[in-house]
């Protein structure tokens, strides 16, 4: 089940691509149907990973509360990083700090450790299990449980819903 | 009101020009090959953005789907130069 | 009207790609070069693309596919070449006040 469920969803995505770069000829259609399904059944063991995100109603209302939160987080990073670069005395304070995240699925922790990249002033550097290594270009702690509740909270409560 | 457009845009097009220039100074001042590739890293961002320019410009929309293999083509080329600095390759 | 706001954002973008490339000059080692340089461009250049595609209504969806991929991949090229770096062991700029990740590779070898 969770094997045919994740086929479908890589196939729809490969579909949906291909219709909106190539148009909606017939012929189109017909040839990105098939190749979809050719890539999706050749790479079906990457696709599995697509199976962990959850469809029940609940975690689909929050992929677009989860979207605005992290399209906000980019904007500050991005003014954050504005700020750091265009001051002369350059305010930084580096170093990598160690998080623990909860979240048990593959696909949630990459979505996580992309996110945490493009959020104001931290980078993933290395992740190990349930570990994240993070580059923080202003540390505020140094210990595991306050950089989490600081760093990963705000997403993962999300991403908990989406991916268990 | 369309001649001003026109100029913003042009301006915009220098602006991205320059940043990909000042990537250009640090790729060739390095000093380690980690400084060079994440130069090279962000001056393909740039590059896409130039390349979307150039349609712009030009109202040619192939140059659209330019960028967008350009973009596939060099996010694999950076995954594979990190991947051989790691020595994993 | 709509071209002009078009222009606008595309502007703003340009200047956060700006931004960026200044950052890679000005900060002092590979991770914060990449921290500044990763932000501002993904930024900058979804603006960028945007403002475009606003300018050209046309072009609007393959822009938006375009602006998706340069999301998703950012960060985990931006990953990839820190993963990298701090591997082949590049040094931390003299500021950095800690490595949790240094210090756990010394005292447990590497498990990935």
């Amino acid at each position: 089940m969770q094997r045919i469920k994740s086929f479908v969803l890589g196939m729809l995505v490969l579909f949906a691509l291909w219709v909106a770069i190539a148009g909606t000829d017939r012929d189109e259609l017909v040839a990105g149907f098939l190749i979809a399904l050719l890539i999706s059944w050749i790479f079906r063991r990457n696709f599995e990973l697509l199976g962990e995100l959850r469809l029940n109603p609940q975690a689909l209302l929050r992929i677009p509360v989860y979207l605005a939160l992290f399209l906000r987080e980019l904007v500050k990073s991005s003014l954050d990083v504005a700020r750091r670069v265009l001051s002369p005395s350059l305010p930084i304070n580096p170093g990598i700090v160690k998080v623990r995240t909860k979240l048990q699925s593959k696909l949630g922790r990459i979505i996580l450790a992309n996110s945490i990249t493009l959020t104001p002033g931290t980078m993933t550097v290395e992740t190990r299990g349930e570990y994240l290594y993070i580059h923080w270009i202003d540390t505020q702690c140094e210990d595991v449980e306050a950089a989490t509740r600081s760093i990963v909270h705000c997403f993962e409560q999300h991403l908990e819903v989406i991916f268990g | 009101m369309a001649e001003l457009t026109h100029v913003i845009f042009t301006a915009a097009l220098y602006v991205s020009l320059l940043a990909l220039v000042l990537g250009f100074v640090r790729f060739l001042r390095g000093p380690s090959s980690a400084d060079r590739v994440v130069a090279l890293d962000i001056m393909t961002t740039c590059g896409i953005a130039l390349i979307v320019f150039i349609a712009f410009f030009g109202g040619r929309a192939i140059y659209v789907d330019v960028a967008l293999v350009y973009a596939l083509l060099s996010f694999l080329g950076v995954i594979a130069v990190g991947r051989y600095l790691e020595g994993g390759l | 009207m709509i071209a002009f706001i078009g222009s606008l954002i595309c502007l703003a973008g340009s200047v956060f790609l700006l931004l960026g490339a200044l950052g890679l000059l000005r900060m002092p080692d590979v991770y914060n070069r990449m921290q500044a340089g990763t932000k501002a461009t993904t930024l900058g250049s979804l603006l960028t693309l945007l403002g475009i595609g606003i300018a050209q209504p046309a072009w609007l969806l393959k822009l938006l596919i375009l602006v998706i991929f340069i999301l998703l991949t950012n960060p985990i090229s931006s990953n990839v070449l820190v993963r990298a770096a701090h591997f082949k062991g590049v040094k931390l700029t003299e500021k950095t006040v800690r490595d949790n990740l240094k210090d756990d590779q010394e005292k447990g070898g590497d498990g990935d």
